[in-house]
């Protein structure tokens, strides 16, 4: 029997504004109207401010580590503005634009990188959910909160955002098979911002795009320019279209930089060429962007200039909020571990210690009881 | 009342609740169109669908990630994790997510799961199908850990697991799967988490045990001619440890009996609890029968490495003599 070809696939890329200006009117024409692109634009120098403040507020000790989402904005955003807002956003901690376009408000990130849980208290409208910490875990999340909505028959999807790193994890191998054999739609936005770390995009994946590890689970796939925010929308509403009619993934690569170090402990500077850095600063999505609009005459240099001393004044305010706000007390470390304390707990609490002395006067060698 | 082995009133227990809640769904690997290894959900996915009861890929983590958002958007997931052995895999989404998500997000999200897992030795079964690993999960906060010790058991407190608002660890001992019958009543019925049974009372010495070592116990006890008390914990975590320091504070003498190694084992807790809180009652330091702190080894040598009844007597008897 001679031989066939078992499959062949290609990846198609989407680039709508490039870096130079060039505008794709076939795909771009009518994808975002302008009102929408300003208050975008507006949400994504909001959270370029938040990283500037937030950094410099770190470096004068005034808050723990910070991982900055300087350059990777257009993703998250894009991504938030094209689902509904009841579609769940399940996200690592490098999607800090979609989540501001979600309505979470600034308090709630900078109280999280200040070591305050009250950060995470966000209300369940706004379908998010918290940070995820550990690399590559909140795929399989994601995956059961669309089966949740799947199962009762609900139009909600999901939407879970990683890295190129955390492709090389287990867990986003099993979230890409659950929700490909069990049918439940989970788009699943890969931002490959080529640097895990110190350790380059190479090592985690030596295949020509991330985007098709989603073949390998009958996935459609698509790569866009994460740094082109019509890019990420065009792809999105593919993407959402995809997973409202047949309920089933999606993934999507968003090729994209890590402007700025891993987070503050970090000194990018190690392990990384200058002049990649300044090549993909080029490329920025919000340079590009304002570009975009100047151009055509819906935004100016003064308008910039005001939105970002305003932007700053709100991140200042709110880092001064968050710095005054009522210190936790020491239960709330116990409040919240179960929905009913246990008995052990509630002694831990009442004391505020753990060894037993003291804790129940019968223990006393004078106490009646003792034989 | 029927005359139900464990498999059976688990059985019964998640066809009760399935049908008076249908948040509770069921997933894991084999648990649909075969009914479970154990045939623990055996009739479930014909008698509720296929989108009720999962048969899902074979990846441990999977189970337990997906069955943490099934939770976070407000269903009621039993994911079972086929053997203990195979915890491992899970145990980052365990501890890390599950364990954490009330905490982490001051109760916005919670994650109202009852993992359920058959374990502990005793059945002839491979490597990594007959360990004990209890005291991993009971150690970790914001988990609870629960291991029944008989049928009747078995259905009231995986009803309450169930029930339960936060994540609860359910290990079947396989040994007793079908070991022991018991009377079940067919009505519904909770036996509350945190609590813990005087199997047999008794005023010379208190064994404390939990799982199928229970069953062990007490031929130990009968072998022993001896009055004592047996407490079977019936939850690891939280340790219903004052029904405990009541009864040790009555005999002044405590052999804890488990299958996992000594070392950090939950008998560990138990006796510096019993320390603390009985102190000046103890007549002699508190004893533990336990695993070897070894690998436990393959089935040929397993009954030795199992605390049985000869080793519990023993050591109840150095106890008394003390």
């Amino acid at each position: 029997m001679p031989i066939t070809t078992a499959l062949t696939t290609t990846i198609e890329r989407v680039s709508i504004l490039d870096e130079h200006g060039n505008f794709d009117e076939k795909l771009g024409k009518g994808l975002i109207p302008d009102a929408d692109l300003l208050k975008l634009y507006e949400t994504m120098v909001t959270c370029r401010t938040m990283d500037e403040v937030a950094f410099k507020v770190q470096r004068s000790g005034r808050m723990g580590t910070y991982p900055q989402n300087m350059g990777q904005e257009a993703n998250s955003l894009g991504a938030a503005y094209a689902l509904n807002n009841d579609d769940w956003l399940v996200t690592c901690y490098r999607e800090n634009c979609g989540l501001m376009w979600r309505g979470v408000p600034i308090d709630s990130f900078l109280l999280h990188w200040m070591g305050d849980e009250r950060g995470n208290a966000l209300p369940r409208a706004h379908h998010a959910t918290p940070i995820a910490v550990p690399i590559g875990t909140q795929m399989l999340h994601a995956t059961g909160l669309a089966w949740a909505a799947k199962y009762r028959g609900q139009k909600q999807i999901a939407c879970t955002f990683f890295g190129d790193g955390a492709t090389s994890e287990g867990d986003f191998h099993e979230a890409c098979n659950f929700a490909a054999n069990l049918d439940i739609p989970v788009i699943f936005f890969c931002q490959n911002n080529f640097w895990a770390i110190s350790v380059p995009g190479r090592i985690q994946c030596s295949a020509p795009t991330v985007a098709q590890r989603g073949v390998a689970y009958g996935m459609p796939c698509l790569q866009v320019d994460g740094n082109d925010l019509f890019a990420v929308v065009y792809g999105m509403r593919k993407a959402i279209d995809h997973a409202r009619t047949t309920g089933k993934p999606f993934f999507i690569e968003g090729v994209t930089y890590r402007l700025g170090d891993h987070t503050t402990a970090d000194d990018a500077r190690r392990y990384r060429d200058q002049a990649e850095v300044d090549a993909w600063k080029a490329r920025d999505p919000i340079i590009r962007l304002r570009n975009y609009m100047t151009k055509k005459g819906i935004w100016s240099d003064a308008k910039d200039a005001a939105l970002r001393e305003a932007a700053e004044a709100t991140c200042m305010a709110t880092i001064e909020r968050c710095e005054q706000i009522e210190h936790p007390v020491r239960g709330d470390v116990f409040n919240h571990t179960f929905a009913e304390l246990p008995a052990d707990l509630v002694i831990q609490r009442e004391t505020g210690h753990t060894h037993s002395l003291g804790q129940d006067p019968s223990q006393l060698p004078n106490a009646s009881n003792a034989r | 009342m029927a005359n139900l082995t464990l498999v059976q009133a688990i059985n019964l227990a998640l066809i009760q609740e399935m049908e008076k809640d249908d948040r509770v769904i069921l997933l894991g690997e084999d648990v649909g169109n075969n009914g479970g290894v154990f045939r623990v959900t055996e009739g479930l996915q014909k008698r509720f669908g296929a989108h009720r009861v999962v048969d899902t890929p074979l990846a441990e983590s999977g189970i337990i990630g997906t069955s943490i958002g099934l939770a976070m958007a407000g269903l009621r997931p039993v994911p079972e994790i086929q053997f203990e052995g195979f915890l491992g895999p899970a145990y980052d989404q365990i501890c890390s997510h599950a364990a954490r998500m009330r905490t982490r997000t001051r109760g916005a999200f919670t994650v109202p799961m009852t993992i359920r897992v058959p374990v502990g030795g005793g059945i002839h079964a491979p490597e990594l199908h007959s360990d004990s690993p209890e005291t991993f999960y009971a150690h970790q906060p914001g988990l609870k850990v629960v291991m029944p010790s008989g049928p009747y058991d078995a259905k009231g407190l995986l009803i309450s697991a169930l029930r339960d608002p936060d994540p609860v660890i359910f290990f079947e001992p396989k040994r007793i799967y079908r070991a022991i019958r018991e009377e079940v009543p067919e009505d519904e019925y909770t036996i509350p988490l945190g609590k813990a049974r005087v199997v047999c009372e008794g005023t010379d010495l208190t064994v404390v045990s939990w799982g199928a070592s229970v069953i062990q116990c007490m031929q130990a006890i009968e072998a022993s001619g001896r009055s004592i008390e047996l407490i079977d914990l019936r939850t690891i975590y939280p340790m219903d440890i004052e029904t405990v320091e009541q009864s040790v504070s009555k005999t002044g003498r405590c052999v804890i009996v488990h299958e996992a190694p000594r070392t950090c084992g939950v008998g560990s807790e138990v006796a510096t609890q019993i320390m603390e809180k009985c102190f000046l009652h103890l007549e002699a330091p508190v004893q533990r029968v336990t695993g070897f702190d070894t690998i436990m080894p393959y089935y040929k040598l397993e009954l030795e490495y199992l605390p049985d009844a000869a080793r519990i007597q023993r050591g109840i008897e150095d106890c008394l003599a003390y």
